[in-house]
């Protein structure tokens, strides 16, 4: 009972799947699966619209969208007719072609990531090798489409908005890539569904999560603030903030590509969060022994709601940090970290076990990120001004 | 099997051939990660995961913004007044042709010296690891060194010196 | 520098969070349609004529001095005098405004027309939710719009309302005081005729 509660959407493929002849089954499987990411992940997103805008209200002290349906929840649908019914502008001297397949690209890039995350047991859409890097291929391709939209509208606003976010992405992407690359190396694979397994196994009630060990959990902080900066989310939102560059990078789009670009950087947004679930939070597993009972995937879903939570809670506490103080906490003291952490883990891996890792791996952590925080974050002295004319 | 071959390598050759027959650079720019990205389906159609995807994070997410942003920073986005067709043109297509015919016979040759293999070898991430750290560690290093000494490079030419300007 | 900042803010908006679903004090929207603050007693919107008793056409304290529309700075008053009289407070035959409009788009709620009215006819309302469809005549109130009773004066601005009432019933007695006192010598002046002529009559006769 408890086992087909737990693969019950895998049981459902399979039911679907006998109907159709054997030569088609795996097709037939594969397209269940990807109707079910397309279907569940929108309706994600709209939840997460949802539960920012009421949850940034009430941090704010006051209410959300309270009027469209009870308490609001008619809000997201409300959003989406109107997106659907605007005018569609498209700037005379845009560049047509490119203009248009920006969102397109995004959101096929974006979808394609969540072929690889393990949402519960026997789960994962495609059981990839190399899933981790396929993951972050697809998240590099973002920025492409990023400076596209920002390119094509021939707008010297959304193209300083499309370069800046562009700068943004790529500084964060090497901290990103190495705090997951600690996960690899201590797992010995770069396979998703082995990452996860790794973590399913508990010790006195309590799980093997990357999370609770030292190198793991700054490496879950690292992750988590590579994250916020490579879905340009506050506090790192200057490419789109709001009151700088109007909408940065999608000031031309209107009507159902801007809410095309939104649905991208939501589900972008959910997907980074998948994938820390799955890396640091041991993915589709529980908590504690006592609870394996729990069917796995509501554990995903959890655990990627958590996360939207605490993005939005970031949202709504920090102020949006400037282009060149993003870009030196990148340089200066998120990349220096992401690498003495790898170190860090190596260490753990060479000690062996016992309680004596625990604590020299913690104390290098913190000497680190006391001594980094002093030193990499010191402000500058400015000198008298310097002028550099073009020859 | 041929078929998603000649389809892919279409694809490849399309957006190779647009990229340098377009007029706008940054659409040229675009068209060149087109043919990136068959090229990652290449590798990945031959079950290169590692070299595909490696391909797509590092050529599409790097190098194809790097080449868009090189065009922006410096004046290439403006058509050039004088034509794009240089005089010497007919030494620059014998010497295309000449290198053509080497890379030519490079590639037919290797594939009769090598027998021929139905099956793909299966080489996992985990062999290729292996093998950096192994056999090519050598290689790694020096190329490690290469990219940090381009890096540190580009840092110094990009940086203001100095007191240099008042 | 160390972090402890964003933890701190992050604690403080958790509180806001959490806070907003239990206290006021974490919550302080009003929702407006539904729910209104009440307004403050100096609030001002736009001038209302104040009447007494029941009938507003027979109460209005206002009698056409045209103070109010000499003075208003965008001249959004315009008053016709009319040509009988009634009787106003004190008991005193007055002419009254046959027309009294006033476009309140154009005022500006400067209240000078309450400073100088001499007769506490005018006073400021503090109605707001006037927003009309009918963009021509919709903002033009005229005499009967504008006339509001006493009892709503004292609704909406009490400690001026009975200020007021304090004043006019003091110049009431007073006026009524000066018309016994009048009567009372005019009786008198009356009473020493009579008995003049009567001692006049008597001295004929004898």
């Amino acid at each position: 009972m408890i086992e087909n509660a737990d693969q019950i959407f895998v049981l459902l493929q399979h039911w679907v799947m006998s109907f159709f002849p054997p030569a088609l089954q795996h097709v037939v499987g594969v397209l269940i699966s990807v109707v079910a990411i397309i279907c569940v992940f929108p309706a994600l997103f709209a939840i997460s619209v949802l539960l920012e805008r009421k949850g940034l209200g009430r941090m704010q002290n006051r209410y959300g969208p309270n009027r469209v349906g009870p308490l609001g929840i008619l809000q997201p649908v409300a959003d989406g007719l109107k997106s659907l019914t605007k005018e569609d502008i498209v700037p005379t001297s845009a560049d047509g072609v490119v203009h248009f397949l920006a969102p397109v690209f995004l959101v096929v890039v974006v979808f394609m990531g969540y072929a690889v995350l393990p949402m519960g047991r026997n789960m994962t859409l495609v059981n990839l090798d190399a899933g981790l890097l396929f993951f972050f291929a697809m998240g590099a391709s973002t920025e492409l489409s990023v400076f596209m939209a920002g390119w094509s509208s021939r707008n010297k606003y959304s193209l300083l908005g499309a370069m800046r976010a562009v700068a943004q992405m790529i500084s964060y992407e090497v901290p990103l890539l190495l705090a997951s690359l600690v996960v690899v190396m201590m797992t010995g694979s770069m396979n998703l569904g082995r990452i996860v397994d790794v973590q399913n196994q508990y010790t006195w009630g309590l799980p093997h999560w990357y999370i609770f060990t030292p190198w793991g959990f700054a490496a879950f902080l690292l992750y988590a603030t590579a994250t916020t900066a490579e879905s340009n989310r506050s506090p790192f939102d200057l490419p789109e903030g709001e009151s700088e560059l109007v909408a940065g990078y999608f000031t031309e789009y209107s009507g159902f590509k801007f809410a095309l670009f939104f649905l991208g950087e939501y589900v972008g947004m959910l997907s980074v969060s998948g994938l820390g679930a799955t890396l640091f939070l041991g993915g589709w597993s529980a908590p504690f022994s006592f609870l394996t009972w729990v069917p796995s995937w509501i554990w995903f879903f959890g655990k990627v709601m958590l996360s939207i939570c605490v993005f939005i809670w970031l949202r709504g506490t920090l102020p949006r940090l400037r282009q060149d103080q993003l870009m030196n906490f990148a340089w200066k003291f998120v990349l220096p970290l992401s690498l003495l952490n790898l170190f860090v883990a190596g260490l753990w891996r060479f000690l062996g076990e016992g309680f004596a890792r625990w604590g020299v791996c913690s104390a290098i952590l913190l000497v680190a990120y006391f001594a980094m925080a002093k030193v990499g974050m010191r402000k500058e002295s400015f000198g008298p001004r310097s002028y550099r004319y073009a020859e | 099997m041929t078929i998603v071959f000649y389809l892919i390598a279409a694809i490849t050759v399309a957006g190779a051939l647009a990229a340098v027959l377009l007029k706008n650079t940054v659409h040229c720019a675009l068209a060149l990660t087109v043919a990136f990205a068959g090229l990652a389906i290449q590798f990945l159609e031959l079950d290169a995961q590692f070299a595909g995807f490696a391909q797509i994070l590092v050529y599409i997410g790097a190098v194809a913004i790097l080449v868009v942003f090189a065009i922006l920073l410096t004046r290439g986005s403006e058509t050039p007044k004088g034509g794009v067709f240089s005089k010497s043109w007919l030494a620059g297509l014998i010497i295309a042709a000449m290198v053509f015919a080497v890379l030519g016979w490079a590639v037919l040759n290797s594939t009769s010296v090598l027998p021929n293999e139905t099956a793909k070898p299966a080489v996992s991430v985990l062999d290729i690891g292996n093998a950096l750290m192994g056999r090519y560690v050598l290689p790694l290093e020096i190329v490690a060194v290469l990219l940090t000494s381009a890096l540190i490079g580009a840092v110094i030419v990009a940086k203001h010196e100095k007191g240099s300007a008042k | 520098m160390f972090g402890e900042g964003i933890l701190k803010g992050l604690a403080e908006t958790a509180r806001n969070f959490g806070g907003s679903f239990v206290s006021a004090e974490r919550l302080t929207t009003v929702q407006y349609p539904e729910e209104r603050l009440p307004q403050i007693e100096a609030a001002r919107n736009f001038p209302f004529l104040v009447y007494d008793g029941a009938d507003w056409e027979a109460g209005l304290r206002c009698v056409a001095c045209q103070i109010c529309e000499k003075e208003c700075p965008p001249k959004c008053i315009y008053i016709e005098k009319s040509v009988d009289k009634k009787p106003d407070y004190t008991g005193k035959p007055q002419i009254y405004p046959t027309r009294f409009d006033i476009d309140i788009s154009v005022c500006m709620s400067c209240q000078i027309c309450v400073e100088v009215c001499p007769f506490e006819a005018i006073k400021m309302d503090t109605e707001f939710e006037l927003s009309t469809t009918d963009r021509f005549g919709g903002l033009l109130y005229d005499r009967k719009e504008l006339a509001k009773s006493n009892e709503h004066y004292h609704k909406i601005h009490p400690t001026e309302a009975t200020e007021v009432d304090a004043r006019l019933a003091e110049e009431k007695a007073k006026a009524e005081a000066k018309a016994k006192a009048a009567a009372e010598t005019a009786a008198a002046k009356a009473a020493a005729a009579a008995t003049a002529t009567k001692t006049a009559g008597g001295e004929l006769k004898a």
